[in-house]
């Protein structure tokens, strides 16, 4: 690595820092929760260094309690990681000529908090060579992903501590609209989840999790209407 | 929950590639080309579409609570999504989240 690509990882690393605050109870959470609802030590970790989506991981394990059917499993849970096609495609302006296993590799790491910071710095910068601009997402990526893992082993430890009556599981839910709760930065995206609540509840009782698929698709296309109608009056 | 090792590592598998192949798409395939601007409309929504559905279900009916939905658990949700809405960080809407919840606990063990 020449001083310039050097200069740029460590950038990367020092930029992503304060999200190690979001991280390290989020993965730490993850290891409890999965450890309570009876996945083993090697699963557990297996997720998250496979998967390494942690909202969808945590959607897996929600419907994998309900005992859902796999295939609606995997629908919702790879729902949640949509959003990240759209990262995709943000930063293939930036890093579409890196060699292919480089991108195969950026592509592995492409999560919310390397892409945020990426893009934003890519924006910022304009012309940063090529091999910066992988050096500065790997700065970022390589130092969130190991801590996610880490945490999440951790995490795995403690479960095995706490006992049933404390319904660790209800962890989820807060987690989630946590998340959530932030990006109702529009009436559109209120829209969206008012009608994704509505409809969850009325169609709960439609089998292993295919209601929700119902509410979620219904939902989108709720958030899209409202924000062209919007868009249109203003 | 009620699967074989053999399912649950199926799951495992494949929510691995499935996830590779949605982060990987534009980066690998496609090259540079943008994507159609109504489906990423659509993308956009998909957090937010998707899980308070997924929630809404366990806040009102608790899979683990003895009793059923208490004012605890109501509680509890109105200070992770109040305190994540106004702060505009996840962070801390988990934090006032569980310190609700699990506020019982820790004076129980004090």
């Amino acid at each position: 690595m020449r001083s310039t690509e050097r200069s740029a990882f460590a950038t990367g690393v020092v930029d992503v820092l304060p999200f190690i605050v979001m991280v390290v109870p989020f993965a730490t959470l993850f290891g409890v929760v999965a450890i309570e609802a009876g996945l083993s030590l090697a699963q557990t970790l297996s997720f998250s260094i496979l998967v390494i989506a942690g909202a969808s991981q945590f959607a897996a394990l929600q419907l994998m309690l309900d005992n859902a059917a796999i295939g609606f499993i995997l629908a919702a849970a790879l729902a949640v990681n949509l959003r990240m096609a759209m990262y995709s495609a943000a930063l293939a302006p930036h890093l579409g000529a890196a060699p292919l296993l480089q991108r195969a590799f950026i592509g592995y790491l492409n999560f919310d908090h390397s892409y945020v910071l990426a893009v934003a710095k890519y924006e910022d910068q304009p012309d940063m060579p090529l091999r910066s601009r992988v050096a500065y997402f790997f700065g970022v990526s390589l130092t969130i992903a190991p801590l996610w893992c880490l945490f999440t082993y951790i995490g795995a430890e403690i479960g095995v501590w706490i006992p049933a009556n404390w319904e660790v599981s209800f962890v989820l839910p807060l987690a989630f609209l946590s998340t959530v709760a932030p990006m109702l930065k529009s009436p559109a995206h209120v829209a969206t989840a008012g009608v994704s609540i509505v409809l969850a509840l009325a169609l709960a009782d439609l089998p292993s999790g295919s209601g929700l698929l119902i509410a979620a698709l219904c939902a989108m296309i709720t958030g899209v209407l409202v924000e062209t109608l919007l868009e249109r009056k203003a | 929950m009620n699967y074989s090792q053999v399912e649950i590592w199926l799951i495992i598998a494949l929510m691995a590639i499935g996830t590779f192949a949605i982060r990987f798409s534009f980066l690998g395939l496609i090259g540079s080309k943008r994507m159609v601007p109504v489906i990423e409309r659509m993308l956009r929504f998909t957090p937010v579409a998707v899980l308070p559905g997924m929630v809404a279900p366990l806040v009102l009916w608790p899979t683990d609570s003895a009793d059923g939905v208490t004012l605890l658990h109501l509680a509890a949700t109105g200070a992770a999504v109040g305190t994540a809405y106004l702060t505009r960080k996840v962070i801390w809407g988990m934090l006032a989240g569980l310190g609700v919840f699990f506020a019982p606990v820790v004076f129980a063990l004090l």
